[in-house]
């Protein structure tokens, strides 16, 4: 692999980016996104689904995706995204060939309703499972020795869960003090805690949200493991000057003025009541401002880099997406 | 608009009225609203007269607070400063208490310390991935059992599946159904240890699989605490299966709460879809954070003609500005629309509840109040496209 680009990013030597994030926040968009940034400039990109949503699917308008890595979308200047959703049953089989050549005793154990007690309801083991396939495609290696993906993109599960996803040598400590699942943990736990691993956050400007950014960043350190950028996704643009805005937020907007430019338009009728209602909007949009920079104010006493992202007026669509990663990599979060 | 995607009204006080239901489900995809939802329904029921605990799983901190809910408690709390004559309660599900609860009340002392100590259950009471589920499927069985409330309004654990909730007994019986539970229990009762030679020539093939790829040790464990555990099992799955059936029978009220996206009202379709399929009772969608519109305003196209014609101009910047700011509102409003029309299209008969978006997040009960009031004011399509 010929390293077309030689850019600065703020994660040279970060080889698996992990992508958290409260729900509703865009946490799948913003992994895709972050995985054509990285790829632009003829990189190899696996971007990984965990949670079995076919989210990513969905976003690059392709047909579900079987457990298997697929091409999905190609970069600026060159560079490939694959795309893998990882299914436990299937990783878990696999996971028995790969490490004890059990081909066979694997679909016996899967008839018996091992793999449904491994996968279900034995805790931990599963997200064992979906870390171990992760950090394989991370480590994976060709014949003379270069890494097969330049860098692996999780799509991981949400804020609330991710330390206790990632922290899988803890989870099963309880249960595997020595053995198998306790040697695949640890080899986990080794890629994990690594300088190549970086767990990046996903949050919009609202109280809730940034909360749970807060949390999920020191539930992280408190447990030694490595926290990437701030991504703030859909940042609402401000659409009225500081003056205007205060003004706003006051309730001192001049009623007679837009009145007047309302006529001045061409929308004389009722011009009166559309200019309370304008103001009215005008006044929502100011509280929206002030929150956004509120919660702004709060993310900025980390000390970990931000990213910001724009709210997309016509929703995500594949144009979007290449947007949004142009927007990571001029930040040098790519 | 074509009749075909005006949808029926959801009628949220008819539902909270009515003495006849006795739960209300709220589930949807993360980050829409559930809870907001579930605890805003739970107050204005209360105001208007019944006796109501809210059962929520994992809550923000700032909503819990908004209910006076301070720490994760097994017990539901009354909530001060309700108006009317009913009463508000609430609780938060905390999965390891309800499960060691279900242990120490359904074992002997000694079994259920034996259980209590074993490794493999402290993981997995603890563990978030399935157990969740059971426990809060488990615990609303209990306040329905306990009938000391008039409703009970959940919320969905955000689980990575949507309706692991409704998984829960049938994963939990495919398990006690399975082989290798009767291997795992089977050897305990003839001395404990595996590899007794009571079993087909296949069984030390197995052990042996087991042992590579699980481990001995982790096999053990699992193995005591089903032996333990065995007797309790059937208790279990015969509560969930009551659970599963109670959640079947018209006292219960689904609502799958979306967010105006793509992926929300996707996920929405498939809860409702799923809903149908287990034939469980669907009162309706509840849409969180609708961008409205005064329908008297002019339309984006107009409003955007408008502005450039004053920039153009160099008058009126203010007016100009405004007007644009309108444009987008209305442009979000009418893809916001065109996206719950879709959802009307697919399901033509879900009945509809809008709420529109809030400048800021909800931190109390007046909030709450509004965010209820929301939910009863009979929202109709009355944004036109823009």
């Amino acid at each position: 692999m010929n390293r077309v680009s030689a850019r600065d990013t703020d994660w040279d030597g970060v080889r698996l980016h992990v992508v958290t994030g409260k729900g509703g926040v865009g946490k799948t968009t913003v992994a895709a996104a972050l995985a054509l940034a990285l790829a632009a400039g003829g990189r190899n990109v696996l971007l990984v689904e965990v949670e079995g949503r076919q989210g990513i699917a969905q976003l690059f308008d392709c047909p579900p995706l079987p457990y298997e890595e697929r091409k999905v979308a190609i970069a600026p200047d060159g560079g490939d995204v694959y795309a893998l959703a990882v299914d436990t049953e299937e990783a878990l089989i696999e996971y028995l060939e790969m490490f004890y050549n059990l081909k066979r005793a694997g679909k016996a154990m899967s008839r018996l309703g091992v793999v449904d007690f491994v996968t279900t309801i034995a805790p931990g083991l599963r997200d064992v499972i979906l870390t171990g396939k992760t950090s394989e495609a991370v480590r994976r290696k060709r014949p003379d020795g270069s890494f097969v993906y330049d860098a692996v993109v999780m799509d991981a599960p949400p804020t609330g869960r991710i330390t206790k996803f990632l922290n899988v040598s803890e989870e099963v400590s309880g249960l595997a003090k020595v053995g198998p699942v306790r040697n695949h943990a640890d080899m986990v736990m080794r890629v994990v805690r690594s300088p190549e691993t970086a767990v990046h956050f996903v949050t919009l400007l609202e109280e809730m949200p940034v909360q749970e950014t807060l949390d999920g960043i020191q539930e992280l350190k408190d447990v030694g493991l490595p926290v990437g950028g701030v991504i703030i996704n859909m940042e609402h643009p401000p659409m009225l000057d500081a003056e205007a805005l205060a003004a706003a937020a006051a309730g001192r907007l001049d009623a007679d003025e837009i009145v007047r430019g309302l006529k001045a338009a061409g929308l004389e009728h009722d011009a009166e009541q559309i200019a309370r209602v304008l103001a009215a909007e005008a006044a929502d949009h100011a509280r929206r401002m002030a929150l956004q920079a509120r919660e702004k104010e709060r993310l900025a006493a980390l000390p970990h880099p931000k990213y910001v992202l724009p709210l997309l007026p016509d929703g995500v669509d594949l144009a979007g997406l290449y947007d949004l990663a142009d927007a990571l990599r001029e930040q040098g979060a790519a | 608009m074509s009749a075909h995607r005006t949808p029926p009204v959801l009628d949220v006080d008819a539902l909270i009225d009515d003495p006849r239901t006795k739960i209300i489900v709220c589930c949807g995809s993360g980050g829409v609203g559930k809870t907001t939802t579930a605890a805003a329904i739970g107050l204005r029921a209360a105001e208007r007269g019944r006796d109501v605990v809210v059962l929520t799983v994992d809550p923000a901190k700032r909503l819990a607070q908004s209910m006076g809910l301070t720490e994760l408690d097994n017990n539901p709390r009354r909530i001060e400063g309700i108006a009317g004559d009913g009463e508000l309660h609430a609780m938060m599900l905390d999965m390891k208490r309800t499960f060691d609860e279900i242990v120490e009340a359904h074992a002997d002392p000694d079994r259920a310390k034996q259980i209590l100590a074993n490794p493999f259950y402290q993981s997995l009471s603890s563990s978030l991935s399935g157990t969740q589920e059971y426990m809060a499927m488990e615990k609303l069985g209990q306040l329905h059992r306990s009938g000391a409330w008039d409703l009970i309004v959940v919320d969905t654990p955000p689980s990575r599946n949507a309706l692991d909730f409704l998984d829960a007994p049938e994963r939990m019986g495919r398990f006690l159904d399975s082989r290798f539970m009767k291997i795992l229990v089977a050897p305990a009762r003839t001395g404990g240890r595996l590899g007794v030679k009571v079993f087909t020539a296949g069984f030390g093939m197995f052990a042996g699989v087991l042992n590579k790829v699980i481990g001995l040790q982790l096999l053990r464990d699992v193995q005591t605490f089903v032996a333990a555990f065995e007797t309790m099992f059937g208790g279990f799955r015969e509560r969930a299966e009551k659970t599963y059936r109670l959640l079947q029978t018209p006292g219960t009220a689904f609502l799958v709460v979306a967010a105006p996206e793509t992926d929300a009202l996707r996920e929405a379709s498939y809860f409702v879809e799923r809903l149908a399929e287990e034939r469980m009772p669907l009162a309706g969608i509840v849409i969180n954070r609708m961008q409205t519109v005064d329908p008297g305003t002019p339309t984006a196209a107009r409003s955007l003609a408008a502005a450039e014609m004053l920039e153009e101009r160099g008058e009126h910047p203010l007016t100009a500005a405004l007007l644009r700011l309108h444009a987008d509102r209305r442009q979000l409003a009418a893809r916001q629309e065109r996206l719950r029309e879709h959802f009307t299209s697919a399901h033509p008969t879900v009945p509809v509840a809008v709420v529109p978006a809030q400048s800021e997040d909800v931190h109390d009960l007046e909030g709450l109040r509004r965010v209820g009031a929301d939910l009863a004011a009979k929202w109709t399509s009355a944004a036109k496209p823009a």
